[in-house]
């Protein structure tokens, strides 16, 4: 096999075994923060800092399947600029209530 | 004629086909997703009042799916982990975990609806379970179909192991990143829905 073979033979055992430590490491931390976000909601926090906090701590965890278990902390340049194109039109949908909502722009009530 | 980039890199590209080909089709169900959280802002924004998720949902029980899910994410890229390290059996192992989880997720699923049904709790009941079904009933297709994929590569996908185990086990890197995104959607849906 050439070098131009895809993952399989490039990383070596050991590699694979380091990876392996990193999983554990990830799922031992997204354990610990589900455990965080059940345990903030009993909390009863306004809801403004409710929403920060469970978003946030989403995100957190989101990160960390993306970068670990996808494999994007060692991705190739197209995937990136894929999803940094799907990034901005994911934002651009999610603004859109925002922006129809708040009486301003589109939609005036 | 052979799939071209199975196993080669492109050389422009620096992937295999199938690995951008799964990416484009997560980027495509980001917008899915997308649109559907967009609706449930809209939704509740405009809404005169709201009521807290875990005052009608059983947040242990997703606190369980939760649990089950993101151990399912890891046997997932243990299974692709044991390929790399040509260890079959093992794969074998880890992969029909990933299943069996995926089931369990299903079954918890299945009793949190039944239960709200026999409540008389159903997507036209109000804006809430609207979107609560949606969401959670997309999601629960998402898994099932991954555990038809996953089942597929588990059985008689897996023969492809022992002609071509390179390309075999990008199929199950492919798998396992949909898998991933499973997961994913559900870290977001479960404070969404359950805990705000």
């Amino acid at each position: 096999m050439t070098s131009d073979h895809a993952s399989m033979t490039d990383d070596h055992a050991a590699d694979i075994d380091r990876h392996v430590r990193v999983y554990i490491t990830v799922f031992v931390a997204l354990m610990v923060l589900t455990i965080v976000t059940v345990a903030v909601s009993y909390l009863h926090l306004p809801v403004a800092m409710a929403v920060t906090v469970a978003l946030l701590v989403a995100t957190v965890k989101g990160t960390l399947v993306a970068c670990y278990f996808m494999h994007l902390i060692s991705e190739k340049k197209l995937i990136y600029a894929v999803l940094v194109l799907t990034a901005v039109f994911f934002a651009a949908l999610l603004a859109l209530p925002a922006v129809t909502h708040s009486n301003g722009f589109w939609i005036h009530e | 004629m052979d799939i071209p980039y199975t196993v080669e890199l492109r050389r422009d590209t620096g992937l295999t086909n199938g690995k951008i080909g799964i990416w484009l089709f997560l980027a495509s169900e980001v917008m899915l997703f997308g649109a559907l959280f967009a609706s449930y802002i809209l939704i509740r924004a405009g809404a005169p009042s709201w009521p807290r998720g875990d005052t009608i949902l059983n947040v242990p029980l997703a606190t369980f799916n939760t649990i089950v899910l993101i151990t399912s994410s890891v046997t997932m890229v243990m299974a692709w982990a044991s390929l790399m390290r040509r260890r079959f059996g093992t794969y074998r192992i880890y992969m029909g975990a990933t299943i069996l989880l995926g089931f369990v997720f299903l079954v918890v699923k299945y009793f949190e609806y039944g239960h709200k049904f026999h409540d008389g709790l159903y997507p036209s009941t109000n804006n809430f379970f609207a979107i609560y079904f949606t969401l959670t009933g997309l999601h629960m297709l998402h898994v099932f179909g991954g555990m038809v994929v996953n089942a597929w590569f588990w059985g008689p996908g897996a023969k492809l192991w022992k002609t071509n185990p390179v390309w075999f086990t990008n199929r199950v890197e492919n798998s396992g990143l949909f898998w991933h995104f499973v997961d994913l959607v559900w870290i977001f849906l479960f404070p969404t829905l359950y805990l705000l």
